[in-house]
Formats: structure tokens, sequence, C-alpha cells
């Protein structure tokens, strides 16, 4: 399946889970936010989330500013 | 002494808060922040580098479990995007705390009064603890209030340019008429200015540029730092009042 990861068209497979996705991508969970499709994906739901084809995923963390 | 900041239930130690924007690297930001004292650090909320997982993150610098860390919208320009930002940064972080700007303007990044004050309301409802950033306009302060802001956050000049208070008396009425703690955010360059607004009466001050910018960063963060404890202990101690004429200090019995 392909998603809008970031932004980013990213091609994946098929029936991942958030919790899934992140594993992929070495991001420590607790310390990220993510939303699909503008709505916030809460932490206790990452394991039973499955993206769909097409889904805007957006993972945002902090950085330094003011 | 006893003299901590509260807000909403939450104990500062700290009357200094500082960003974390603008560093050279994220060693000098650990540096200069713990060589500023203070306990509360912002971040910004943005995507997270997905190219670059090798790449550090702050959290490895700055420990969330010794700093408070105040999530920002910094870089919103609508009322949506800053609430969206907000929910971002509550289900990353670990609290409901929010320092709160709609930017208007991008020139002078002064806040979108409208935008700043029903995004507080909405906020406010739902549980979070608003700090709003907003123009040193009393009546603004007033109004954000009403509508549920836990502490008021005006500016002393515009963001990132170090012209230091530029209207302390509009300081002093917002302070005068004030519900809630009152943080001087934004425009501070140097200790004297941290110094000036802690003695008007403001509750903290909040900068970032002042100590990033500097020509030596660790110094200055331990510059504001005194600046604000003075600034703190003589607003305590009341000033003597201001005299056109001399007045000698030493007595006059006894001369010769």
């Amino acid at each position: 399946m392909k998603i809008k990861l970031n932004g980013n068209e990213t091609d994946l497979n098929d029936n991942l889970t958030v919790a899934g996705l992140l594993e992929t991508l070495r991001i420590e969970p607790a310390r990220v936010a993510v939303e699909v499709n503008l709505q916030i994906v809460k932490k206790c739901d990452f394991q039973n989330y499955v993206l769909k084809d097409g889904d805007a995923v957006e993972v945002v963390n902090f950085v330094g500013g003011g | 002494m006893d003299d901590k900041l509260i807000i909403k239930g939450i104990e500062f130690k700290s009357r200094l808060w500082v960003g974390t924007g603008k560093y050279k690297d994220f060693e000098e930001t650990r540096k200069a922040i713990e060589a500023s004292g203070a306990d509360v650090v912002t971040v910004a909320v943005r995507r997270v580098n997905i190219f670059d997982r090798k790449s550090e993150n702050l959290f490895d610098y700055i420990d969330p479990k010794k700093y408070r860390i105040l999530p920002n919208t910094a870089g919103c320009y609508t009322m949506e995007d800053a609430l969206r930002y907000a929910r971002l940064a509550r289900e990353a972080g670990v609290s409901d705390l929010i320092k709160l700007e709609v930017i208007g303007d991008e020139k002078t990044l002064f806040p979108d009064n409208c935008a700043t004050l029903k995004a507080t309301e909405i906020l406010a409802k739902e549980g979070f603890i608003v700090l709003p950033y907003i123009n040193d306009d009393p009546v603004m302060a007033l109004r954000l209030v009403d509508a549920g802001a836990a502490a008021v956050m005006p500016l002393a000049a515009p963001i990132g340019s170090g012209l230091g208070i530029r209207n302390p008396y509009n300081i002093k009425i917002i302070l005068e008429q004030a519900k809630v703690p009152i943080i001087v955010d934004a425009g501070v360059g140097t200790a004297s200015d941290a110094a000036l607004a802690m003695e008007l009466g403001c509750d903290a001050v909040l900068l970032n540029t002042a100590i990033a910018g500097a020509k030596d960063p660790i110094a200055m963060a331990e510059a504001m730092k005194h600046g604000v404890i003075a600034g703190r202990l003589a607003y305590k101690a009341g000033r003597m009042p201001r005299k056109l004429y001399a007045t000698a200090s030493s007595p006059i019995e006894g001369m010769l």
C-alpha cells in the first residue's frame, strides 16, 4: 500500500499498524505523536490501529524551539 | 526563602524559563540551559526526520524528567493550526501545558489577537493549561484570563529582536490588573532587560535568542539567571522613591 508519510509518498506492507510503522522506522513511540488523516491516534491505540492505502500519516516529535 | 511560582497547582522552581532553539548544537543547548538554572524549557512540535534516523534527539540532551517541557505552537498562523499543534504536543508529551502562539504577521511575528483568544478558550475547555503569547496589551490580557488562560505572556519586544522592554508602563498596567501569573515572553536582549521585567513585578521571564544569540551563550545563560534573581529580589524588597535632588548619605553631625 501507499501512504503519505510526513508529506512523502511511501510504500509499505499491507495491514501495517501504527506500532508496526514506528518499529520499521526505529522510532521510540514514547517520544512521538501520530496523526492519521488529521485525527490523533492515541498511544494506547498504536498496536491496534491498522493503516490503509492512501492514509496521510504524520509522525511528530519535539525539537528545539523558543 | 519561599517564593515559588505556581500555575494551576504546578510548582516552578525557576522564574527564568528558556527556549531550546537556535543553538549551535545539542551540547551547547544542554550547557546553556544548565547554566541558566531554568527548570522549564520550551520546545517546538515538528515532523520526525524519517530519512535520517541516526540524527540525535533533543531529549538525549535535555532530560524531560529533569526539566518541565513546555511545548509551543510556534509557526502557526491560524487558530486551526495552533489547535492541531497543541493537541499533538499533548499527545507527544507528558503534560497539559501549552505555550500558545498564533502569529498574525510574518515580519513582526506579532500575535493574531482574535485567533489567540478563540484558541485559548477552546484549549482551556479541553483541559489544557494555556499560556498565551500576546502583545503588551492590557485589554487582551484581561480577555485571555476570562477565556481561561492560566498565565499570560506579554512580549517585551518582537520575538528575537533583543530590544528589551519597550513599554514598561503597559507591562505595569497588565501586572496591576493581573489575576494570573504574568510572564514576559520574547524581546529580552540582555540580563538587565530580564532584571527590569522582574523588578516591574513579572512572575517569570521566558527567553531564547538572548542566550542562544549571545557571543558566549553559556556565560549569558548564567547572567540571565542572576538578572532574574536580582530583579525578583529587588521587586520584593521594594525600591526607594525616586527623587530629583540629592540627599547626603553621610551625617552632617560631627563634621569639623
